[in-house]
C-alpha cells in the first residue's frame, strides 16, 4: 500500500528527483587517462573500488600509478599505492619513463607508496586472524595525506601469501566495504588467466561496481593492448574493445566512439598546388578540413600529387605534417627536388615536418596515437599520409579501415586539410581501395598509369569530390621539372589518346592540315589562272565586237557620203534644165 | 645452533593486536600459557596496539591481526592466527616443549 502511494506521490515532487544524482546514479572520478574517461563518461565510480584485470605486462600497474598521479596533478586528489609485489624504488624507476614523477609527489607529500611483502615462508597461520593490520596501514596512509585516492596492486599476492582463503575473501570483502565508508576511489588489480579472462582468486565477486579488462595481444607478431569495460554498475560506457597505448605521457585510450560526426564544414578552399588540378576541382580546390584520397598503382606519382600539396601549403604559412612510410626525408626531399619541389626551405622554415617510420614498427593504435600526438604538439593545418594502405602490414584490413576512419575522424574534427595516398595492388581496379576507405574520403583523385601502346602514361581523373562541382575528365599527367602538369585531355577520331599515341595521333593531324592547306593553295591558283583567262577571252571579243562596230560605222558613212554625192549631182543637173524652159513650168502640167 | 637448543636464550615476543578485541585478548592469554609451560623465565613478550600505534605496523610488515612475531632467537618468525593450536604453535615458534607436555624430542621444523 505505501509503495503505491510513493509512486503516485514521486511526479508530484520532482524536486527530489532533480536532487538526487543524474541518470547514470553516480558520481565519478576522472583518471586523467587520456580516452580513458571519454569511455567511461566521466571515469570511474568515486568512492567505490573498480577492479583493473589483465594479464601480465598489460599495464594494470601502470593504470593504477597514472590514475593516482594524474589524481593528484590534475584534480589534486593525493593517492595511495599499496603495492603487494615491487617496491617504492622498483616502481618509481619502472615509470619514470613514462613521465611520472613519483618521488617528487611522494615529497610534496601527495603520494604514499607502501609496500607490503606477503610471503609464504613468512607467515605461519596458527588459528584464526584478520587483516586489521593491513587496514591500519591503509588506514594510516590514507591519514596521512587525506587521499581520495588508492590503488591495491595486486591482491592475488595475499592470496598466495596466505593459505586461508576463506578468511581472506571474507577480509577482501570487508576492506572494500571500509574504503567505501572511507570515501576513497578505489582500483584493486588482478591478474586473468586466459582464456576465460577471469582473475585467478575470483576478485570480480568483491568488486560489483567497475571492472576494466586489459588485454595485450599479439597478432600476426604485431601486438596490440585492448582496454575493455566488462562492467560499468549504474553507468554508460562504451562496451567495446579500445585499443590503448603505453607511450612516454602513459596510458592513452583511443576511442572511436568518442569521435563522432559533428565537426564544423568549412567553405573555405585550399590550393591543391597544381593548377590544373585546381581547375579540375572547380577552380579552387579542395575544402580546407576535408580528407582527400589519392589512389593509385606503383609509380602512378602519388606521392607527387600529396607533396605539391604540402609544399604549397607550407609555403604559405601553414604548418605541414608529412609522414611517409616508405621514404626516408632525404630520399622524400632529393625526390620531390627532380620534379622541381623544393622542400628543404620549409622544414628549414619550420613549417614543414616530415615524419618517417616503418609501419610494421609498431601496431595500428600506436601509429595512431603517435599521429595523435604529433598532431596535437605541432598543430598543423594540412597533413600528408603516404601511403596509407601500407598500415594493412601492421594489422588486418578491418583494423586498418576503424584506424583510418579513426584518423579522419580526429583531422576533421581539428579542420585540417588530410590528404592520403593509398597503393593500388597491381590488377585490382582503380576504384578500389583494399581497406574500402573511400567513403571515408571527401576527396578521391584516382591515378592510374595504363599500359598502352608499349608505354606507360600517368592519366589523373577525379572520381569523386563532394560539395564543389569537378572535371569529368580524365587527364594526362605529366611529372616535369617543374612540377606535375595535367595535359588538358587530346580528344581523336578514336577517344582521348595519350603519350605517344597523342603526339603521333597530332602530328599525323597536322600533316593532315598541310596537305589541305596545298590543296587549297593548289585550288585558289587554279582559279586564279582561269580567271586570269576568261579575262584576257573577254577582252579579245569586246576588241572583236569593237572592230565590227568600227566597220560598221564605216559602212555608214560611206554610204552616207555617197548619197550626199547623189543628191548633190540631182541639184546640179536640175539646176542646168532650168535655164532654158524655166519660164513655162506651167505648159508642162 | 638450532633456535630453542640453548636453554639460557632469551626468547623476544612482539604480539601486534588492534584494539582489544576478543581475538587479541585470545590469542594474549594464549601466548602467555604457552610462554609459561614452555618457556618459564625465558621469555618477554611485548603487545604492540596498532589502534593506538598505526605506524608501527609498517616495521614488521603486519598484514595480520593478530601477529606474533619472534624476534630472538633468530631468524625472525611471524605467526599469524590467535595461537589457539598449541601443537602448531609450537612447532611454528620453534619451541622445545617442556617435558611433561612432550616426550618425543624430535625437531618439528621440517614438518612446519
Amino acid at each position: 500500500m505505501s509503495k503505491t502511494t510513493t509512486t503516485k506521490q514521486t511526479p508530484q515532487n520532482p524536486a527530489q528527483r532533480i536532487q538526487k544524482p543524474d541518470k547514470s546514479g553516480i558520481e565519478k572520478a576522472a583518471t586523467g587517462i587520456a580516452g580513458f574517461d571519454d569511455i567511461t563518461f566521466g571515469g570511474l565510480p568515486r568512492n567505490r573500488p573498480t577492479l583493473i584485470c589483465g594479464g601480465p605486462g598489460s599495464g594494470k600497474t601502470l593504470f593504477g600509478l597514472e590514475f593516482l598521479a594524474r589524481g593528484i596533478t590534475e584534480h589534486g586528489e593525493p593517492g595511495v599505492f599499496v603495492s603487494f609485489e615491487e617496491t617504492e624504488e622498483e616502481l618509481a624507476k619502472n615509470v619514470k619513463s613514462l613521465g611520472l614523477d613519483l618521488p617528487d609527489l611522494i615529497a610534496k607529500k601527495k603520494l604514499v607508496i607502501d609496500t607490503l611483502r606477503v610471503d609464504r615462508e613468512d607467515y605461519l597461520e596458527t588459528g584464526d586472524y584478520d587483516l586489521g593490520g593491513l587496514f591500519i596501514r591503509v588506514g594510516c596512509a590514507i591519514d596521512s595525506i587525506g587521499a581520495k585516492r588508492i590503488v591495491l596492486d595486486s591482491m592475488e599476492a595475499l592470496f598466495s601469501g596466505l593459505t586461508d582463503h576463506m578468511r581472506l575473501r571474507s577480509e577482501i570483502h570487508r576492506l572494500f566495504l571500509w574504503l567505501k565508508d572511507k570515501g576513497v576511489t578505489a582500483i584493486v588489480t588482478g591478474e586473468s588467466i586466459e582464456p576465460s579472462g577471469k582473475t585467478r582468486e575470483g576478485l570480480e565477486e568483491f568488486i560489483s561496481d567497475c571492472v576494466v579488462y586489459l588485454d595485450h595481444r599479439v597478432n600476426d607478431t604485431i601486438s596490440t593492448r585492448r582496454l575493455r569495460i566488462t562492467k560499468y554498475r549504474g553507468s554508460f560506457h562504451g562496451t567495446n574493445e579500445y585499443p590503448f597505448m603505453i607511450d612516454e605521457s602513459g596510458i592513452c585510450v583511443l576511442p572511436v566512439t568518442s569521435l563522432n560526426l559533428t565537426y564544423k564544414a568549412s567553405t573555405e578552399r585550399v590550393s591543391t598546388g597544381i593548377a590544373s588540378l585546381d581547375g579540375m576541382l572547380g577552380g579552387k580546390g579542395y575544402y580546407r578540413g576535408s580528407s582527400v584520397l589519392v589512389t593509385g598503382t606503383a609509380g602512378s606519382g602519388k606521392t607527387s600529387v600529396g607533396a605539391h600539396f604540402i609544399h604549397a601549403a607550407s609555403r604559405r604559412g601553414e604548418r605541414c605534417l608529412m609522414w611517409s612510410f616508405e621514404e626516408s626525408e632525404s630520399q622524400i626531399v632529393r625526390n620531390m627536388r627532380s620534379i622541381g619541389i623544393d622542400l628543404e626551405p620549409s622544414i628549414k622554415a619550420g613549417s614543414l615536418k616530415i615524419l618517417t617510420s616503418r609501419p610494421q614498427i609498431f601496431g595500428l593504435e600506436m601509429h595512431l596515437g603517435i599521429i595523435h600526438k604529433e598532431i596535437n604538439a605541432f598543430a598543423p593545418k594540412c597533413i600528408c599520409i603516404d601511403p596509407v594502405s601500407n598500415f594493412i602490414g601492421a594489422g588486418t584490413v578491418s583494423e586498418t579501415k576503424v584506424m583510418l576512419t579513426r584518423l579522419v575522424d580526429l583531422t576533421k574534427s581539428k579542420g585540417i586539410t588530410t590528404i592520403m595516398t593509398y597503393l593500388i595492388r597491381g590488377g585490382m581496379p582503380a576504384e578500389t581501395t583494399d581497406a574500402g576507405v573511400s567513403s571515408l574520403m571527401d576527396t578521391w583523385i584516382v591515378l592510374t598509369d595504363p599500359e598502352f601502346n608499349g608505354e606507360r602514361n600517368r592519366i589523373l581523373s577525379v572520381l569523386k569530390s563532394r560539395g564543389m562541382p569537378h572535371s569529368n575528365q580524365m587527364r594526362e599527367m605529366l611529372l616535369t621539372s617543374h612540377g606535375v602538369e595535367l595535359i588538358d585531355p587530346y580528344l581523336g577520331p578514336s577517344g582521348a589518346v595519350t603519350g605517344a599515341a597523342r603526339k603521333s595521333l597530332e602530328a599525323s593531324e597536322k600533316a593532315l592540315a598541310v596537305e589541305w592547306e596545298i590543296k587549297l593553295l593548289r585550288k585558289k591558283k587554279d582559279l586564279e589562272n582561269s580567271r586570269d583567262l576568261t579575262e584576257a577571252r573577254i577582252k579579245m571579243l569586246r576588241s572583236r565586237l569593237q572592230t565590227q562596230e568600227q566597220s560598221l560605222q564605216l559602212e555608214i558613212s560611206q554610204a552616207k557620203s555617197l548619197e550626199q554625192v547623189k543628191v548633190e549631182d540631182r541639184t546640179r543637173m536640175g539646176a542646168t534644165r532650168s535655164s532654158a524652159p524655166d519660164h513655162k513650168p506651167q505648159e508642162q502640167r | 645452533m638450532k633456535p630453542g637448543s640453548d636453554r639460557s636464550e632469551v626468547w623476544e615476543l612482539f604480539l601486534y593486536i588492534a584494539g582489544e578485541t576478543p581475538r587479541s585478548v585470545i590469542a594474549f592469554q594464549n601466548l602467555k600459557d604457552i610462554c609459561n609451560t614452555h618457556l618459564a623465565g625465558r621469555y618477554t613478550i611485548e603487545v604492540i596496539d596498532l589502534v593506538k600505534n598505526p605506524t608501527l605496523a609498517e616495521i614488521d610488515q603486519i598484514v595480520a591481526i593478530p601477529t606474533l612475531v619472534r624476534k630472538l632467537p633468530k631468524p625472525v618468525r611471524k605467526i599469524i592466527g590467535d595461537l589457539s593450536n598449541t601443537e602448531k604453535t609450537l612447532i611454528d615458534l620453534q619451541v622445545r616443549p617442556a617435558k611433561l607436555k612432550n616426550a618425543t624430542q624430535k625437531d618439528h621444523r621440517d614438518a612446519s
